[in-house]
């Protein structure tokens, strides 16, 4: 609760903020939250992704693409009807949705009922790995893992591409002028 | 541009630290948390933490920017190469009981290749990442 009260906090001084370094910095500081999070969950995989990837390296990424764009945000204008009542109407639908939910730690939830149970009894005779979730990530479900390993393959790719083959073209237009 | 002498020590005290982390997060991860990504994340922070500190050419003599460029793509071939592997041995695509004559033994071995692949294809995505903005941000 008290991390959750944090985050909300953080939130605000986000959509308040108006430099961006200070943004970029602020949600390096909400990933770490979200991670301590998770952590209490006990879902200790993705709260390392989450601060290695969220905190770590995207903070880093973030300050070196404003090294390249102006650092403060351009003024907004503040009256816009639509947008506040599509935010808000996508808000009221996304907390009905968890109305529904099983509260936290049910042990006869449905997501617990369904291939959870064999898993948790099949994981170790068959591949003769302790750890459920390595298992169920990098042989049943490789296929899956296989697909995002191409997609952040394609995303580097696709980033490299982008930002040097631009700057290849500014530097031929400097030669030519 | 030289860093403070307290960042540049504190640094050089913790890579070692970072990198011998993320090869646990590596090789444990079949029996602790974490894996290829984790770890591929956190050896590139190593990287990048590198690059802030020292300086972007420290950093590529570290990690060599043709090494890296040419280890994006090797991850995915280590881990479409392990599934054609078990094509090959007469099984289904990714398939890893081929590895082993004791079909959970080869499945382990194989969670270990495809995990390599992950490492190998993250850490250098993010790092080739990282070269990219910063090289674009050089007034050249």
């Amino acid at each position: 609760m008290i991390l959750l009260t944090l985050m909300a906090i953080v939130v605000i001084a986000i959509v308040t903020q108006r430099s961006l370094f200070g943004v970029v910095i602020l949600s390096g500081a909400y990933s770490f939250l979200m991670a301590s999070v998770l952590i209490v969950y006990d879902a200790v995989d993705v709260a390392m992704t989450e601060a290695s990837v969220g905190a770590g390296v995207s903070t880093v990424v973030l300050l070196g693409t404003l090294a390249l764009v102006k650092t403060r945000e351009a003024r907004a204008d503040a009256r816009q009807p639509l947008a506040l009542f599509v935010a808000l109407v996508v808000g009221a639908a996304l907390v009905w949705g968890t109305l529904q939910l099983p509260s936290f730690g049910t042990a006869d939830a449905v997501i617990h009922r369904h291939v959870a149970p064999y898993y948790l009894q099949n994981v170790v005779p068959q591949t003769n790995v302790p750890n459920v979730v390595t298992a169920v990530l990098a042989d049943y479900r490789g296929y899956d893992t296989l697909g995002e390993t191409t997609v952040i393959f394609t995303a580097g790719i696709g980033v490299m591409l982008l930002l040097r083959g631009a700057w290849r073209r500014a530097q031929r237009n400097r030669k030519d002028a | 541009m030289k860093a403070d002498l307290i960042l540049r020590i504190g640094t050089k005290l913790l890579l070692p630290f970072i990198l011998l982390f993320a090869l646990y997060v590596q090789f444990h991860g079949d029996y602790g948390a974490g894996g290829g990504f984790q770890a591929g994340v956190i050896s590139a922070g190593m990287v990048i933490l590198i690059g802030i500190t020292f300086g972007l050419e420290t950093a590529q003599r570290v990690a060599p920017k043709t090494l890296v460029e040419f280890m994006v793509p090797l991850g995915v071939l280590i881990y479409a190469g392990t599934g054609i592997a078990g094509m090959l041995a007469g099984k289904n695509f990714l398939d890893y009981s081929v590895f082993s004559s004791f079909a959970p033994k080869g499945r382990e071995r194989g969670i270990l290749f495809v995990e390599l692949g992950v490492l190998v294809t993250v850490s250098s995505t993010m790092i080739a990442l990282f070269y990219a903005f910063v090289e674009r941000g050089r007034p050249q």
